[in-house]
């Protein structure tokens, strides 16, 4: 079980990364309503939100990358790839992530050090304004992001082998997911029956499922 | 852009390049469908061909310039202040869908339209146009519709088809309706401004929903039996003991009983209410609450009233400029941006600077190219004028008219039903409904920018959830991750995207589909419908987003050969989707539905009741080919820049 105990350590890794950086978008509705406040309101505009802004919405969604990986949330075709068997799903997946994957990744890591080095050896600053920020900082994001999920893609390279080895897919972190909103709006609810209600909370994540391979008897079947 | 015209010179020289790029198109839809994430399937493409493109013996290869671009592209995603609001309006959909509880507002609005034939089907019709305002998610509305409107349907004898189709149909709806993601996405795409595509969505929008409801509707008149109406018994509003007593102390009419009791309190403060005597600050209340059509109606009329006469008085001297500009429509249109897949990243700033009603027109040009002459005319003269047109005062006053004898015809039948009903609607549907309107006039008005009113949404929505008190810790925890998760999605397909049309347009494979394109000899009309026809299929497989982040960029550059404003363009596109996604036998709402529906529910009867609205949706484009104005008006209108 060494090899789960890895995979879950990737996971780990990648949804504390995802998750922390997550708050960050709090932090920018915030900032952009005081700014709205304070531009509209009190007519002082700050010259740097501009670019903080922007630093904060690039940091947020690329640290976020590995954990969308981890929880299998980038959007993919699943027309077809939905109702083939796990097995050949890991075959097809596992052939992809070295011919495209490792390549893709690997070259953003590789460049994206240049990159920010360059920017740290010029004290690179922005010029959106003048006196802008400093650059650096934000552009070792693109690095750093890029080796966090080129680790996961890595995990997930060994899921795909483990599951070939078995036919079934090593378990992931359990997360909140979209599909979740049923139950918040039905579990309260004393406009609908009792049993409508509890048939769609159990079963939701199913009919997701099902509705992404385009399988429509699965409801009739968790009778 | 340097990479990037050394390239091109290349791909002159090197005849088997655009090959390569048309090679790169085919592998791309191959991948896809595969199943593979496209974000890493794009990017990995893009790496393969552009390594080979750039390729120089004479380096090393670890000099190749699409490190260069790969990591350029990525940091242009990374700056991009368009997709910058996508995690403010995400978060927004995410706490309202949360924060809003959709199973009272069906009841209630299914109250209200309770005379109204085929009742639960129009209220469900409804709640997911209002929904769709709040979240765009097609999978959970078809769900939570399926459990709480499905059921009743069936079980007041509706037709199996008529209720498996308002729901299918009304769930996508949210696609469209804006402030839509989609919407944002194709700004950034198309390089135009995100306030335009949402004025230019919003009529599209509600008028297809308006066509489902006449549709609904007529169907019901003309064959009754298909939505027999609720039982009298489920007919009635519940009206609470006290608002009876209430009505024997004073009078029957509520808005005068309680306007009355405002300072008569003596007999009011008698009344009980589940053993507590009523206080005045709750008469207070209630009488704010009777009176919330008017203030409503009022805040209405007034706002159109200052936008159109006050605000535009201050505008009369940029107008002037722009009669100039007018006057010179060739220039303008030769100055137009034109918006090339290959710099997506690039065209992001209109969604600022066309923000500001009177910016410079830095989209000159684009009623040009609608081809159209006569709404050429209209949509240029009418705000350059310098006052609103005298029909608009008599329109104006006659609507104020006609809304104050409805508003006195209300209030006088206001009795204990209607104002029960009123403050069911004011509790379920209220809070989400005015911070809609909030977050659409601001953007549309041009009153901030799309960003900044994003932030202002997600902030309402958290207020609002909080004063429902249907929001906790762990609800904040799950709409922030699932806004991270979704935001990541979106711009990491973007990060893939940008690469893959970068490499992809160096190749020269832009080019050969444009001269492709060109050697048909098509027709705007026809080149309209294949470019459409192409999107629809398109759209039975694949997400919105795989077909506006890889295909759109790919027909935008041809847009300009034939005069198509992509605006209008892009607007059919969004309609268009929901057509494809209503479409048997691949439409994913009819398996959402299908999963909470009775076992003897077929998902055959589902797909027929899809259909037409399928059809109703290519009607609702083919209106807006003929007519372009009910698109265009409003952003042109909105955002005069020397149309």
């Amino acid at each position: 079980m060494k090899v789960q105990k890895f995979l879950l350590a990737a996971d780990h890794l990648s949804t504390w990364t995802g998750k922390a950086a997550a708050w960050l978008i709090l932090a920018l509705m915030a900032t952009v309503c005081i700014e709205v406040f304070k531009r509209y309101i009190l007519n002082a505009p700050t010259a740097w939100i501009f670019d903080a802004t922007n630093m904060m919405y690039g940091t947020i969604f690329m640290l976020c990358g590995a954990y969308t990986l981890a929880q299998d949330a980038h959007v993919r075709g699943d027309f077809l790839y939905g109702s083939m068997k796990p097995r050949t799903q890991a075959g097809f997946d596992l052939v992809l992530y070295i011919i495209f994957f490792l390549p893709g990744i690997g070259a953003l890591v590789y460049a994206g050090v240049d990159y920010a080095e360059l920017s740290w050896r010029i004290n690179e600053h922005s010029n959106v304004t003048s006196d802008g920020p400093p650059v650096y900082p934000f552009k070792t994001i693109i690095p750093i992001a890029g080796a966090l999920v080129l680790l996961q893609g890595i995990a997930e390279i060994v899921r795909c082998v483990v599951c070939l080895k078995t036919g079934e897919w090593p378990p992931r972190l359990k997360d909140v997911e979209e599909i979740d909103v049923i139950e918040q709006q039905l579990a309260g609810s004393t406009l609908v029956d009792e049993e409508s209600r509890k048939l769609a909370i159990d079963g939701a994540h199913q009919i997701d499922e099902a509705a992404h391979q385009r399988i429509g008897s699965r409801g009739a079947e968790r009778e | 852009m340097r990479l990037l015209t050394n390239a091109s010179v290349r791909g002159e020289q090197n005849v088997s390049d655009p090959a390569l790029g048309l090679l790169m198109l085919s592998l791309i839809v191959v991948v896809i469908m595969m199943g593979f994430p496209t974000a890493f399937t794009l990017m990995g493409l893009g790496m393969f061909f552009g390594f080979i493109a750039f390729y120089d013996p004479s380096q090393s290869w670890t000099q190749n310039k699409i490190f260069d671009l790969m990591v350029e592209r990525t940091y242009g995603a990374m700056n991009n202040d368009v997709l910058i609001s996508i995690p403010l309006f995400v978060l927004m959909g995410y706490v309202m869908e949360r924060g809003a509880l959709v199973d009272k507002m069906f009841y209630s609005i299914q109250l209200a339209f309770r005379r109204v034939p085929a009742s639960l089907a129009v209220a469900t019709l409804i709640v997911c146009t209002f929904w769709g305002i709040a979240s765009g998610l097609v999978g959970a509305v078809v769900v939570l519709m399926g459990v709480i409107a499905f059921n009743p349907m069936l079980k007041a004898g509706y037709d199996v088809r008529l209720a498996a189709g308002v729901i299918t149909a009304g769930g996508t709806l949210g696609i469209l309706i804006p402030p839509s993601v989609m919407i944002i996405v194709y700004a950034a795409v198309a390089g135009q401004s995100v306030v335009k595509l949402y004025a230019s969505a919003m009529f599209p929008g509600f008028f297809l929903a308006f066509l489902y409801l006449v549709y609904v509707i007529g169907w019901a008149v003309l064959n009754p039996k298909i939505a027999p109406p609720l039982p009298e018994s489920e007919q009635k509003v519940p009206v609470s003991d006290w608002v009876r007593k209430f009505q024997q102390a004073y009078s029957k009419n509520m808005l005068g009983s309680l306007f009355v009791a405002l300072f008569l309190p003596r007999k009011a403060l008698a009344i009980e209410r589940d053993g507590v005597r009523l206080t005045y600050l709750t008469i207070w209340k209630n009488f704010l609450n009777a009176m919330f059509p008017f203030v409503l109606a009022a805040v209405t009329l007034w706002g159109i009233w200052w936008y159109v006469v006050i605000h535009q008085q201050a505008d009369v001297q940029p107008a002037a400029s722009i009669v100039r500009q007018a006057a010179a429509p060739d220039a303008s249109a030769l100055q137009a941006p034109t918006a090339e897949p290959d710099k997506p990243l690039e065209l992001g700033n209109d969604a600022t600077t066309a923000a500001t009603p009177d910016t410079p027109a830095q989209e000159a040009g684009s009623a040009e190219q609608v081809g159209d002459p006569e709404l050429l005319k209209q949509a240029g003269i009418a705000p350059a004028e310098s006052g609103p047109a005298p029909e608009f005062f008599i329109w104006f006053w006659g609507i104020v008219a006609a809304t104050a004898l409805l508003l006195v015809w209300y209030y006088w039948r206001m009795e204990a039903e209607s104002f029960e009903l009123l403050k069911l609607l004011i509790s379920s549907v209220m809070p989400l409904g005015i911070l809609t309107m909030i977050v659409l006039a601001v953007i549309l008005f041009g009153i901030t920018t799309a960003t900044e009113s994003a932030a202002i949404g997600a902030a309402g929505a958290f207020l609002l959830a909080l004063q429902a008190r249907t929001f906790d810790w762990e609800r904040l925890k799950q709409s922030v991750f699932l806004t991270a998760k979704t935001t990541a999605m979106v711009c990491w397909l973007f990060v893939g995207s940008a690469l893959f049309s970068g490499v992809f347009a160096l190749l020269g494979g832009q080019q050969l589909v444009e001269q492709w394109v060109l050697s048909l000899n098509m027709s705007p009309l026809q080149f309209m419908i294949l470019s459409q026809a192409i999107i629809f299929v398109l759209g039975w497989p694949l997400e919105w987003t795989e077909i506006i982040v890889i295909f759109v960029p790919i027909f935008l550059p041809l847009l300009k050969h034939f005069n198509i404003d992509p605006i209008l363009w892009g607007t059919l596109v969004f309609v268009n989707l929901q057509a494809a996604f209503l479409s048997p036998p691949v439409a994913m709402s009819a398996f959402y539905l299908k999963g909470v529906a009775p076992k003897h529910v077929t998902l055959n009867q589902i797909f027929a009741g899809m259909m037409p609205y399928m059809l109703i949706v290519i009607l609702c484009m083919i209106i807006m080919y003929v007519w372009p104005g009910m698109t265009l008006w409003l952003p042109n209108y909105l955002y005069p820049s020397g149309g």
